[in-house]
Formats: C-alpha cells, structure tokens, sequence
C-alpha cells in the first residue's frame, strides 16, 4: 500500500471552462492507474468522465467534480461525483435517451457514459442543479 | 490555447495529434485544417490518433465533421493509429464514427490515399475518353 493515504481523500477539480475538463480528464486517469484498473477500464472511466465533466460545464454552467479512490472490500475502484447548480434536468428518462440533445451534440455523453461504469447515480431536479455519481470497479 | 500542427508530406497532409485536445483545440483544428487543403490542393488527409488515450463524442464527432469538410473540399480523410483500448470504448458509447476511414497506420493510411487517387484518375479518364480526332470531310 503505497500512496494509499492520499488515494483515500478526494481530490476536486473545478470546472469552467474546456481546460478544466482536460485537467478533470488528467486527474481522473491518474488515480484509475492508481486503483490498477485495466488499460480498458482506465479509458473507459476517462471518457465518461470526460463526457459528464463536458456536460457540467456546457448544460450545468460549470461546477465541481471530485475523484476518489474506493474499496469495498473485495475490490478496489474510482468514484467520481459531477456537481453543478445549473438549470437540473426536468425529464431525467429523455436526457438519457440515446442521441437525445438540447445543446447541439451528439447526444451520446449521458447515456454513453453510463454504459462505461458500473454504477451510475444522477439526483437531479429543475432548478435544483445536477449532481451524478459514477463508480468504476477494477475486475 | 493550444494548436495542433498540420505538415505536408508529399501530395498529403498530415495531422498527428500528440496533446490531450480542449474542445476549442479540436474545433481550431478543424478551421485550419480546411484552409490549409484549399491552400495545398491536398487531396489527401490522414490524422493520427496514436498518442489520444480516449477519443470522446466530441473529439469523436471533429473527426466526423473534418472527414465530410475535407469531402466537400476534393479530400479523402484517413483517421489512423487507433489504440484497441480507445476503439472498444468508441463502440461502448455508442459512436460509430460514421463516414471516416480508417488504417492501422501513417502507411496503410497513405496507400489507401494513393489506391483511390488512382482510381479517381483512372475513372476520369475511363468514363470521358478524348474523342479520336474524325477526318473531316
């Protein structure tokens, strides 16, 4: 257990502007090394994360996202939670329909990123913000 | 803001993406990537994705976007250098990457360019032959 100290306490980055979320990206690769998730796992977490984190910023009007190392015991993981005080989400089931959009993309980052984790929690309402919490298991 | 470098090798350009792209990098790359084939008369584009350990919607959709503008342009575009980690990932989140082509490498990706230059130029000359010239009378 090297490093095993700062890998339990969360690390947050903020998110506002396209920077950040290459820094939000960064962060989250790092500690996916950390937790030996599979060079898959690794990339599949980034790109998620690199979606929400998109997501936060364009949709929520920029916010918070905290990264941190899990373990319950049988496995070791990431947990990452996207936090903003934006406009929320009124119908959570169309948001997360594939190629559903409002902002002109894809509309792949909600539901492609859920795909790639294992958990995935959103608590959302209008008004109310978004806050979405993933986690990724190592095998 | 960063750029990512645009070089003219031959008749190609080449596009080797070695940062972890913002969103207004990638759309700054679009931009010049267009000027620069209007410039050149490429008819060739081959972007290498080597060194990129995730390709997002985004990036995913930049990609989409540069290989139908360099289309309209008179360019085939070629994305090569794949990792499979990024490709299995592509699949998961549900980008198909609709209307790109791609290579293994730098080099499949430029005979793929030649192979339909080639045949571009064997199609021109096939379909619309110079007439022989008709004695006149």
């Amino acid at each position: 257990m090297t490093s095993g100290a700062d890998l339990g306490r969360p690390q947050a980055q903020t998110v506002g502007s396209d920077e950040d979320v290459v820094r939000v990206r960064q962060l989250v690769r790092t500690v996916a090394v950390a937790v030996r998730l599979s060079l898959v796992d690794q990339t599949k977490v980034v790109t998620a994360a690199s979606e929400l984190a998109r997501n936060t910023l364009v949709y929520g009007g920029g916010g918070t996202v905290e990264v941190i190392a899990v373990d319950n015991g049988r496995r070791a993981g990431i947990q990452i939670v996207f936090a903003d005080s934006g406009p929320g989400i009124a119908d959570l089931d169309l948001a997360l329909t594939d190629g559903y959009t409002t902002g002109g993309g894809l509309g792949l980052g909600l539901s492609g990123a859920r795909r790639l984790v294992d958990e995935f929690d959103i608590q959302t309402a209008p008004g109310q913000g978004t806050r979405i919490t993933i986690t990724k298991w190592s095998r | 803001m960063e750029r990512v470098p645009i070089l003219k090798i031959g008749e190609i350009l080449l596009v080797s993406i070695q940062v972890d792209m913002s969103d207004q990098t990638a759309v700054a790359l679009q931009e010049d990537l267009a000027e620069r084939i209007v410039a050149t008369g490429c008819h060739g584009v081959i972007i290498d994705i080597t060194a990129l350990d995730i390709v997002d919607s985004f990036v995913g959709r930049m990609l989409s976007t540069i290989a139908s503008i360099s289309r309209v342009l008179d360019a085939e575009t070629v994305v090569v250098g794949m990792r499979p980690a990024v490709a299995i990932t592509l699949v998961e989140l549900g980008l198909s990457l609709n209307g790109i082509r791609t290579a293994l490498n730098v080099e499949r990706g430029m005979e793929l360019i030649a192979i339909d230059r080639a045949d571009y130029d064997h199609d021109e000359t096939g379909d619309d032959p110079i007439p022989e010239p008709t004695a006149s009378p």
